[in-house]
């Protein structure tokens, strides 16, 4: 019964939503149904029953799904990447030399170098001068909330939002329907190929990257100025600090270990980013970063040991930067 | 009394010096340029497909020809390979449902468990469960994929059989509970940890069991939570393209939008009237919700991130 989409090809749009939304009503009742039961029965079973049956019930679904669905496969692909392209042959680290010396690849991981260090740092700097400037505002309401509304937007619909901006008219007699190129002729300038032009394309993808992060950097840091006492400006301020002082040398040294959270959260989501760089130039133009490498490589090509040696790549840069994150809260924690 | 009085003198003080009106302008510059791009695609989405491509969005306000041909076009105008948008959009609600409410409320599960049964080994699989946000998605894909189309076979025993769910929606709503798992229990159990002591133990004085516990307690107590992961999650998952498309099998039956949207912006000859307005239509439900309820999206924000 599951296999309906199969025979879908003749098939109306109506008739496909409908038997989806069947399928969805009956997973949902199920699923409804299966829990309603279960503390039906269990919650008038003894109580030395229940001492055993709560964690059946409560505690393994998870652990399973996480055992079978996260942790099995992480260590399947860890011995993956150091297998062939069908995984049958054991291949020793001839996948992760393959990484680090192919022309082609070591683009990609430079690349993925130049993203992580510019995304996160430009995002928390204009996410926290925003939260400064509006910490003190009487109605910020409104700025925050179009600052922080790309967080809501798909990295698909931000990648269609921004090849609009970056549209290039290569014909002279043609008008611009890019904004970016018609800011440039307006200045008297003449507009390169935004998208095409390495190492500019990679800037500007980064650029998406930083319009949606900015958001979630500002709220946080704003959260964090918020909880900054009042005594401690107010004594900076009579120690007569200029407003510059009083936020590099009392703001930001107190909300420290938030900014580091941030950093690190968007350093995170940045390594990952895959969607940005598949709408806007399907990683040609040498823009191509590991997450979107990865996909090709285990999706397209079929390789299954380069795109799991990929993979591992990217966790073992992320590792670090959590284990950092972690020492940092504790640090922090201790202080107080 | 006295204190109150003080900290709004402090703060009214405080603001004649922070709320510069050059702060302020500067503020709304840039909120006014972070809008702008979003503004451009609205803008474009209406227009008639000719004025689209013969000038730019702003020269609207110069000929404001406003039409509704492009939504029209997108969302209801098939070929025989690629269905209407309309399809996507309602793929995209079958997904997202069951992706929102598989892995919350085997969370809130799993946090109660954690929270307040005690046993050996209970700290140790919660920080399991705590690093194993570190993996990432991609690290997973290939064998989970492998698991839904052969099953796990190891030597001749079949651990999990092939249950032959390909192409249905089944395994992007299993891989979008697995993936949502670690940071809902994460987040879940900081909050039910809050719940008072005396309240759980006066109820198991009185001969609630665990399960009356968790239904008549702890779930009424927790909705606040789950009201804002529920937000994240759903966010995550609408905007979600890597589990859609991979999960999805390519099978334009369950793919959801951001699939199909993907996909327009990498074929040639889908124009910029057609992209401009599926775009706009897949980006408006987030934004309803995200308007809607950025109070609750906040909140859970700043659990996740500042407390840590």
């Amino acid at each position: 019964m599951f296999t309906l989409a199969l025979h879908a090809a003749r098939k109306t749009p109506a008739d496909i939503i409908a038997e989806n939304f069947t399928l969805l009503a009956l997973a949902l009742l199920s699923f409804g149904a299966v829990i309603f039961l279960i503390f039906l029965l269990a919650s008038r079973t003894s109580v030395k029953t229940q001492e055993w049956l709560k964690y059946l019930v409560f505690l393994v679904p998870s652990i399973l799904l996480l055992v079978v669905g996260l942790i099995y496969p992480a260590i399947r692909t860890l011995i993956l990447s150091f297998m062939d392209k069908e995984a049958e042959q054991f291949v020793g680290f001839e996948n992760y030399i393959w990484a680090f010396t192919i022309p082609e690849i070591t683009v990609v991981l430079a690349n993925t170098a130049i993203w992580v260090v510019t995304a996160p740092v430009l995002s928390t700097v204009i996410g926290l001068a925003i939260a400064y400037m509006t910490d003190r505002m009487k109605r910020p309401a409104a700025i925050k909330s179009l600052i922080f509304m790309p967080m809501a937007i798909s990295f698909v619909g931000a990648g269609v939002i921004w090849k609009f901006v970056y549209n290039y008219q290569p014909r002279e007699d043609k008008p611009d329907i890019g904004l970016l190129s018609a800011i440039f002729k307006g200045l008297g300038l003449t507009p390169p190929n935004w998208l095409l032009e390495a190492p500019l394309n990679t800037f500007l993808l980064i650029v998406v990257m930083i319009w949606i992060q900015t958001g979630f950097a500002m709220v946080v840091l704003s959260a964090a100025l918020k909880n900054v006492p009042d005594e401690v400006v107010e004594a900076a301020m009579l120690d007569g600090a200029t407003p510059w002082k009083r936020f590099y040398l009392v703001s930001v040294p107190m909300i420290r270990a938030t900014i580091v959270v941030v950093l690190t959260t968007i350093t995170i989501g940045t390594l990952k980013v895959f969607d940005i760089v598949r709408t806007m130039t399907g990683g040609n133009f040498q823009t191509n970063v590991i997450a979107n490498e990865m996909y090709s490589q285990a999706f397209r090509q079929m390789n299954y040991g380069q795109g799991s040696a990929l993979a591992m790549i990217l966790f073992v840069a992320i590792v670090p930067i959590i284990i950092y994150n972690i020492r940092q809260l504790r640090l922090e924690r201790t202080e107080r | 009394m006295t204190s109150l009085i003080n900290k709004t003198r402090v703060k009214n003080k405080a603001k004649n010096v922070f709320s510069s009106p050059w702060a302020a302008f500067a503020a709304w510059v840039i909120a006014i340029l972070w809008t702008i791009p979003t503004f451009g695609l609205l803008v474009s989405s209406i227009r008639p497909e000719q004025d689209i491509n013969t000038s730019g969005w702003w020269m609207f306000f110069v000929q404001p020809n406003v039409s509704f041909e492009n939504y029209r076009q997108v969302l209801f105008e098939g070929t025989t390979t690629n269905p209407p948008l309309y399809q996507f959009f309602f793929n995209s609600l079958a997904v997202t449902l069951p992706a929102v409410i598989f892995p919350i409320t085997l969370a809130v599960f799993a946090a109660y468990s954690l929270a307040w049964f005690e046993f050996k080994g209970r700290d140790f699989i919660f920080f399991s469960i705590f690093a194993l946000q570190v993996i990432p998605l991609q690290l997973a894909l290939v064998p989970l994929l492998q698991l839904f189309a052969k099953g796990l076979v190891i030597g001749e025993v079949t651990i999990i059989p092939d249950f032959d769910i390909t192409g249905t929606y089944i395994p992007i709503w299993i891989a979008h509970t697995i993936f949502g798992l670690p940071m809902a229990i994460f987040l879940l159990h900081n909050f039910l940890r809050q719940i008072p002591r005396e309240l759980i133990e006066a109820a198991r004085v009185d001969g609630a069991g665990w399960f009356t516990l968790f239904s008549k307690i702890v779930l009424p107590l927790s909705i606040p939570a789950i009201a804002s992961f529920a937000i994240f999650q759903f966010l995550w998952v609408w905007n979600d393209l890597l589990v859609g498309l991979t999960f999805g099998g390519g099978a334009k039956e369950v793919a959801p939008m951001t699939v199909r949207l993907a996909e327009m912006v990498g074929t040639r000859g889908s124009g910029w009237e057609l992209l401009t307005a599926g775009a706009f239509v897949s980006i408006i439900v987030p934004l309803i919700v995200f308007f809607a309820l950025q109070r609750y999206f906040v909140r859970g924000l700043l659990a996740g991130s500042v407390k840590g």
